[in-house]
């Protein structure tokens, strides 16, 4: 079973804990209204579905009950780097070079 | 037996779960619990007024006397009384004057506050074995060097929620929901010995 950390309690947790929240750092748009078909589609639907390295969020719905954000390999499901929610993204291609090396 | 003044097994007939000569599993005389929510100022008061401060630590329980405060959550705290004396009744009138005093205290801060004394009941697990017996359901690392006494935290047995405070070496509280009780007293129970 894989073990995630959850950046709140501190500590690695089973998976079964927690739940996946999809793709972070989407903002909803502020004026809907203001968009066309096209563009809510967009903002609804299309995600970056990356091979390698995406951030996620992730919910430690059976621990701390929080939200936090993860940057998860899309190929090998091992997790890189967590972090909590409010906290900026981790630049993904540095992340992906120290991967490499 | 749990070793804090705060749990203690229920009198009825039946209390007893599961007897064996490595552990035991008995449910818990009633409890008034309060589930609580709010950032740190309003845990302050809310601590001052119930009694037992709030622990800030994650996975940490704050046990004063017959009250203890177990952190569940960044902003969400467990907050548990027992009457200074014995009853087997639920302790409604307890329950009553805590919420009172704590929602007297936040006035004009917000948070939230729900009476759950109904809603939790809890098993106190103890012996040698109790950690192994957990461990058919419980997917936790339950060593004392990674789940030391005195750390609480939620997590699953199989399907249900629960949230384990180990309160001595070989004793554990769980305290779970009641609807989920019978199925949980059913898998302790049933256990098979050679597996823990």
């Amino acid at each position: 079973m894989l073990l995630i950390h959850c950046p709140w309690c501190g500590i690695e947790r089973p998976e079964i804990e927690f739940r996946c929240g999809g793709e972070a750092h989407i903002d909803r748009p502020g004026q809907p209204g203001d968009l066309d078909d096209r563009q809510w589609a967009d903002f609804l639907y299309m995600r970056s579905n990356p091979k390698g390295l995406l951030a996620e969020r992730w919910r430690h719905v059976h621990g701390c009950g929080r939200f936090f954000n993860a940057v998860r390999h899309t190929v090998s499901d091992s997790f890189v780097c967590v972090y909590k929610t409010g906290e900026p993204c981790p630049d993904l291609e540095a992340l992906a070079r120290e991967g490499a090396q | 037996m749990s070793d804090l003044a705060l749990y203690s097994p229920a009198a009825a007939d039946g209390a007893s779960v599961l007897k064996r000569s490595d552990v035991s599993v008995t449910r818990a005389a009633p409890l008034a619990r309060l589930a609580f929510r709010g950032d740190a100022t309003a845990a302050g008061k809310a601590g001052a007024a119930f009694g037992a401060s709030l622990p800030m630590t994650p996975l940490a329980a704050n046990p004063v006397g017959k009250r203890a405060a177990l952190w569940l959550g960044p902003d969400e705290w467990l907050l548990l009384a027992a009457p200074e004396t014995e009853t087997q009744d639920v302790p409604w009138s307890l329950a009553r004057s805590l919420f009172d005093e704590v929602e007297t205290a936040l006035a004009t801060i917000p948070h939230a506050l729900v009476d759950v004394s109904e809603r939790n009941v809890a098993l106190i697990v103890s012996g040698p074995g109790a950690a192994r017996l957990l461990n058919t359901q419980v997917f936790l690392d339950l060593d004392e060097s990674v789940f030391p006494v005195g750390q609480v935290t939620r997590t699953l047995f199989t399907k249900a929620e629960i949230t384990l405070w180990r309160t001595a070496p070989d004793t554990f509280v769980l305290e779970c929901w009641n609807s989920f009780a019978p199925y949980i007293e059913g898998l302790l129970a049933t256990a098979p010995e050679d597996a823990t």
